[in-house]
């Protein structure tokens, strides 16, 4: 190893520290989520084992928190990608210590969330015949293809920049140097392997963008395609990605201001990255109002009975306390928080950010539930209790995402090395040049 | 091809829920238990809706037998992903259980809320268990099913008919509820068939459809006085 390597290693030193030191507290916690999962994994073979019996769900009310978690995991699942594709398609030069930890939500809450549906089959043992006998025409076949798609092309967009770090942990020694030599891809960072590799990820960020927006489209057209009262609405498909992208940030920040505490990064994930990132949010939290308020106005206004029934019971029926509840996280709380600069500090985008969680996650229910509660024959209203089933397998997931989190953390750096010694050698210069083309020219030398 | 369907005077029904057992009886339908009754999981292929109106003590009730509407445009087959509901070339929306993923994306896009899901592996009790219908397989838990207008009996009649080499009669083919309600309120038949007494009554001017504004086209009509 020469002067040179050994120094940057040294500035650098902070995020290298979770891979090779792992605390009491680190088997702990992946002991204890560990048990939940196998705790979830034994209720949800009782579930197959008895049948869907065992959940909540009923006759009208036949989805329920399995379909709501789906629609939530996934729209967590476009902080990723997509916020970083948009930051670096941007050049924004504040993405660096974050694009890593964005792609990281996305592979993992994608996962889970992919599982959801499969999780509500009453027969997931044919579960194939989606390949053998699948129907195009089903948006559900829809949703497949499009969750399959984002999911290839988001953990390649995951890997891809990670190769020249997983070079640099081989360089390094110590542990499971044959692993890191196999994904490493025989990266020796020449001049010609950082074109290919600049290339592939200006590619896959471009490519990305419209694949994430086509996922929770997609998602919304599960719904927006049926008939039903309080579904079948054209606004669906941008409300869902504008409610996609909003949760995203929110998770994004949550995990970012949890990183930063464990893992001591206040020197990489300043209080300007969440400024950012809070601006961010804000903007979402105003979209989402002015997609929800158009969507209830032109229900409202028109006044069709059997779409009243559905916005009554949300407005002042059993749901009213989640609607408003909705109504009071996804707006009141961000936009008070994020508007003053007072407010704007770390603890405070913090409660911002769980606000936008439960409240995007309250979204979702009060799409789902309602609508199916109230049916437009002559029948009783229909009423919807999760099961201790149900509960235990929404834990379980968020326990899969937590746990996904720290085992990627002892593995990988969660934030890009290369791209942080990247800016601090070229960006400046770069960006200096790029401002200096964007004023105008001396007078003299225009043609 | 015929197009089977269903008129059901509600003038002449007396809401007595004859039809919702001769149902059960003919298609093997589950029985559940008082508990899964109360968690709203009954399993009917033909329902009975009670719709109280007005306000006591001037409260009128209305009882009106709903199985599946067999709709010309089905919004619960363009929705399955695996092909598991489809409407036939004789216009019956069939389920095939041995195919059906248990998603009930069609329940949840059913206008009607016609069909019902297998919460739990089907049970009858011991005294029903000698008493099956041996034309109607049974299903199993997690897939979704629903009134067939008694698919197999229509099987049995077209077998009949070939033999004799003849067209189906009218009212040869007719589902369990039609025969066996007392006061003759279901009709049954071909609407093609423009002799059929079910042409006649689809045609009556006291015959609507539920929720025909969807332009699902259902094909039972509804007979009453009273709107």
């Amino acid at each position: 190893m020469n002067e040179e390597t050994k120094n940057t290693v040294d500035i650098d030193e902070a995020l290298y520290r979770p891979i090779y030191e792992t605390g009491k507290s680190f088997y702990f916690a992946v002991g204890f989520l560990l048990f939940i999962i196998g705790f979830t994994l034994v209720v949800y073979i009782r579930q197959v084992y008895y049948g869907l019996g065992v959940t909540g769900m009923n006759q009208p009310v036949t989805w329920g928190f399995y379909i709501v978690n789906f629609v939530f995991f996934v729209g967590i699942s476009h902080a990723g990608t997509l916020i970083s594709a948009i930051l670096r398609l941007s050049k924004a030069e504040w993405r660096r210590p974050i694009t890593r930890m964005a792609e990281v939500i996305t592979a993992i809450v994608l996962a889970i969330g992919g599982l959801h549906p499969i999780i509500d089959l009453g027969r997931p043992d044919r579960v194939l015949n989606i390949f053998t006998a699948g129907r195009l025409q089903s948006p559900l076949l829809w949703d497949v293809t499009s969750i399959t798609a984002y999911f290839t092309a988001s953990t390649v967009y995951l890997y891809l920049p990670m190769i020249p770090d997983i070079a640099k942990l081989r360089d390094r020694g110590g542990k499971m140097v044959w692993f890191y030599e196999f994904l490493s891809w025989g990266w020796h960072g020449t001049e010609h392997q950082k074109k290919v590799l600049s290339r592939a990820i200006n590619i896959l960020m471009v490519m990305v963008i419209p694949i994430a927006i086509s996922v929770h489209t997609v998602i919304s057209y599960i719904f927006s395609m049926t008939l039903q009262p309080g579904w079948h609405s054209t606004i669906f498909g941008p409300y869902f990605v504008v409610g996609a992208i909003f949760s995203g940030i929110a998770a994004l920040m949550i995990v970012m201001i949890s990183f930063r505490k464990y893992f001591h990064l206040e020197n990489y994930l300043k209080l300007v990255h969440f400024r950012h990132l809070g601006t961010l949010l804000l903007i979402m939290s105003l979209l989402w109002f002015y997609f929800t308020f158009s969507e209830y106005l032109t229900g409202v206004f028109g006044a069709e009975p059997h779409e009243m029934d559905v916005i009554f019971y949300k407005f002042t029926g059993t749901y009213a306390i989640f609607f408003w509840g909705m109504v009071v996280c996804n707006f009141l709380i961000p936009v008070v928080i994020l508007a003053f600069k007072k407010f704007k500090t770390i603890p405070g985008i913090l409660i911002a950010s769980i606000s936008v969680v439960i409240g995007m996650w309250l979204e979702r229910l009060n799409i789902v539930i309602p609508s199916l509660a109230n049916p437009r024959m002559g029948l009783d209203m229909g009423m919807y209790i999760p099961s201790f089933t149900e509960w235990t397998l929404f834990i379980g997931g968020l326990a899969v995402f937590v746990l996904g989190f720290l085992v990627f953390s002892k593995f990988f750096p969660i934030i890009s090395i290369w791209e942080i010694e990247e800016g601090r050698k070229e960006s400046v210069k770069e960006v200096e040049k790029r401002v200096t083309s964007y004023l105008p020219d001396p007078a003299n030398s225009v043609e | 091809m015929p197009k089977w369907a269903m008129a059901i005077d509600l003038d002449k029904c007396t809401g007595c829920g004859d039809c919702m057992a001769a149902c059960k009886l003919e298609n093997n339908v589950a029985i559940v238990d008082a508990e899964q009754a109360a968690d709203d999981r009954v399993m009917l292929w033909m329902d009975m809706m009670t719709i109280y109106e007005g306000e006591y003590p001037n409260i009128k009730l209305k009882r009106i037998p709903k199985p599946c509407f067999h709709c010309d445009n089905p919004p619960c087959i363009k929705v399955c992903p695996v092909h598991a509901t489809y409407k036939n070339e004789e216009g019956l929306v069939a389920q095939i259980y041995n195919r059906c993923i248990g998603c009930r994306y069609c329940m949840a896009a059913c206008p009607y809320t016609a069909k019902v899901f297998n919460w739990y592996e089907p049970e009858w009790a011991d005294e029903f268990k000698t008493c099956m219908n041996p034309d109607v397989s049974l299903r199993m838990k997690g897939v979704v099913e629903k009134c067939s207008f008694c698919a197999h009996r229509l099987q049995k009649v077209k077998e009949n008919a070939r033999a004799d080499d003849r067209e189906i009669s009218d009212g040869e083919y007719s589902p369990a509820c039609a025969d066996s309600c007392p006061a003759e309120a279901i009709f049954f038949g071909d609407l093609e068939n423009k002799e059929s007494k079910v042409f006649k009554l689809s045609n009556s001017p006291r015959a609507f459809r539920e929720l025909e504004d969807l332009g699902t086209i259902p094909k039972v009509f509804y007979l009453s006085e009273k709107e």
